[in-house]
């Protein structure tokens, strides 16, 4: 029964319906190829009979037809996700064994719904990086390799287990996070399609807290329809995150298919970078010619701020993260360290339990929080990002109803092969998408080709806020014309 | 800006992180390059504008008065490296 796991969740829904086959028989396919594939290290904690059992009930409700919008359907969650019961880690050591006592929101919205829990993936520690490397757990493998070579290269991150599991078929769909790309990038490297949806669309309840003023969740998975059926499911409004927003969520799936015709597409002259590769701008112009086949009309627009986006990023995200990260003291959860006195159990207890990437970060948001230089980095970054926020409110008030820039700078590389000496080098592969974090924007990442090497390129597309069915158009036009792309599988 | 030896020792210990000498000079490399790719966010006049703080603009919601969770105290220190009932244990802390 493996090529059940080659099905869209859209297809699977249907031959669910239709009874074709069962959801215990498509939660087994992907149990094995789980299995099959643990040499990419995406799963670092499967589930196997909370998932049969959760299949069984589906079945039983799909017989009874009261079947919930995602009855049945195998995902995989990022273990940023509390999980009542199943072991959640953020892929920090720090974590050690913390097992929840309560669930996610977004995760119970989806349970709601019918899901089925495969397990936990793997993800870079608390979300910090963008080559999935930084995990307790080690580096992800990407499906996708070069062609003729036995290199295995990084599926992208920090959501670079979802990606990969979404791209290698172990499972349907994945949660994801993305706090300055962690969603579009790996979707990007793996060629499977990513949205991190408007600031405040779905709920951080329950969501081991990097970034909070930045972090969103959305879903990873192998089509425009596919993502657009998860989101409906992991959005809304919750009353226990304060900035959750109060608005009805929409039919996403209605907005496939939809005429773009007339639509406004801004190019921002800025995302032209100086030694961008000749396939990502070739890449681009075809993206926006297929818009433009499609009937959307192209304009030329000036995000003028651009390039203080990144450095800005990297003082908010790391200043937020190291007042989050305060709460793992070795007191409450998690790992302890002994020491003398409190303080040196709290300094041993956080030199054990963080690693590189985490300490280096809490380690600089301390600084530029410190007295005497707050007004100086925190305070005018965040000024510098009310300027990012109005460029685009700028281009949408001239009526510009989405942006389309290249995902990345580059395909996936090897493990191993950026950041070692300069961790700005890392950092640099998330300088189309942080934007539209530092904004608060929906971006949708949609595969489109691939580069001379064979590796996936994707394309962004940047909506207004709230609305994500605009993306979920204009990607499924991208989606068609570019066609979908599946891994020789070598693992 | 960049941070000497001495800032590196007095944010690790603002940041509750013990860090051994041999490493100081490693960290503050690395902390030195991160301050220096954000230098540039001081060519930005930002003269007049508000720095951001909410980037979705909303009211803030408030909620009832009153208790609406509780009782779960077993849950609480469920994971807990060290506890006593419902106390965590911690080394003592007064004389």
């Amino acid at each position: 029964m493996t090529d059940l796991t080659s099905l869209t969740l859209a297809e699977a829904r249907k031959g669910l319906a239709d009874k074709t086959f069962t959801s215990l028989e498509l939660t087994d396919a992907h149990l094995s190829a789980i299995e099959a594939a643990r040499v990419l290290n995406a799963f670092v904690m499967e589930t196997p009979d909370q998932a049969r059992a959760m299949a069984r009930e589906a079945d039983a409700k799909i017989a009874k037809g009261d079947a919930g919008p995602l009855a049945g359907i195998p995902l995989g969650i990022k273990d940023l996700f509390a999980t009542k019961g199943v072991r959640t880690t953020a892929c920090s050591k720090i974590l050690g064994n913390f097992v929840p006592t309560y669930e996610s929101t977004i995760t119970s919205q989806l349970w709601r719904d019918g899901a089925v829990m495969l397990g936990k993936l793997n993800n870079d520690e608390f979300a910090m990086g963008s080559a999935n490397e930084t995990s307790c757990f080690g580096p992800v493998g990407n499906p996708w390799r070069r062609e003729g070579s036995n290199t295995t290269l990084v599926p992208g991150g920090s959501s670079g287990g979802s990606a990969s599991a979404v791209a290698a078929l172990l499972c349907m769909g994945a949660t994801a996070t993305d706090t300055g790309g962690s969603i579009r990038q790996p979707a990007a490297f793996t060629a499977t399609v990513g949205i991190k949806p408007t600031y405040g669309r779905c709920s951080r309840w329950g969501i081991v807290a990097f970034a909070s003023s930045l972090d969103q969740a959305g879903p990873i998975a192998r089509s425009v329809r596919d993502s657009a059926m998860l989101l409906r499911s992991m959005a809304g409004h919750d009353p226990k995150d304060t900035t959750s927003v109060d608005i009805a969520v929409p039919d996403y799936e209605a907005a496939i298919g939809k005429s773009v015709k007339g639509m406004k597409i801004g190019i921002p002259r800025e995302y032209r970078l100086d030694g961008m590769p000749a396939e990502i701008e070739k890449l681009w112009s075809q993206g926006a010619e297929w818009l433009k086949a499609a009937g959307a009309e192209l304009v030329e627009i000036s995000l003028p701020h651009t390039k203080y986006a990144l450095p800005a990023y990297y003082i908010v995200a790391p200043a937020e993260a190291s007042s989050n990260l305060a709460r793992y003291d070795g007191v409450r959860y998690g790992l302890r360290e002994q020491g003398k006195n409190i303080i040196e159990l709290y300094e041993n207890t956080r030199a054990e339990g963080f690693g590189a990437e985490v300490r280096r970060r809490v380690m600089i948001g301390t600084y530029v929080l410190s007295a005497g230089y707050y007004d100086a980095y925190y305070l005018r970054a965040q000024k510098v990002r009310t300027l990012i926020k109005k460029d685009f409110e700028d281009c949408f008030a001239r009526g510009v109803d989405a942006i389309l820039t290249p995902a990345t700078p580059s395909a996936a590389f090897g493990i191993g092969e950026k950041g070692g000496a300069d961790p700005v080098e890392m950092y640099l592969n998330d300088i189309f998408t942080v934007t539209v974090n530092m904004a608060g924007l929906p971006g949708i990442a949609v595969p489109s080709g691939k580069d001379a090497q064979g590796l996936p390129l994707g394309l962004q597309l940047i909506g207004r806020p709230f609305e994500e069915e605009t993306l979920f158009s204009l990607g499924e036009v991208i989606e068609q014309a570019a066609g979908r792309f599946t891994p020789a599988r070598w693992w | 800006m960049s941070v000497d030896a001495a800032t590196v020792r007095r944010i690790a210990h603002l940041a509750r992180i013990a860090v051994s000498e041999d490493e100081v000079p490693h960290l503050q490399g690395e902390l030195n390059a991160m301050l220096a790719f954000v230098e540039q966010l001081s060519e930005v006049n930002v003269e007049g504008v508000e720095p951001m703080t909410s980037v979705t603009p909303m009211q803030m919601k408030k909620r009832q008065d009153v208790v609406n969770d509780g009782d779960i105290a077993d849950d609480i220190v469920a994971n807990a490296p060290a506890t006593e009932g419902h106390f965590f244990l911690v080394p003592k802390v007064v004389e």
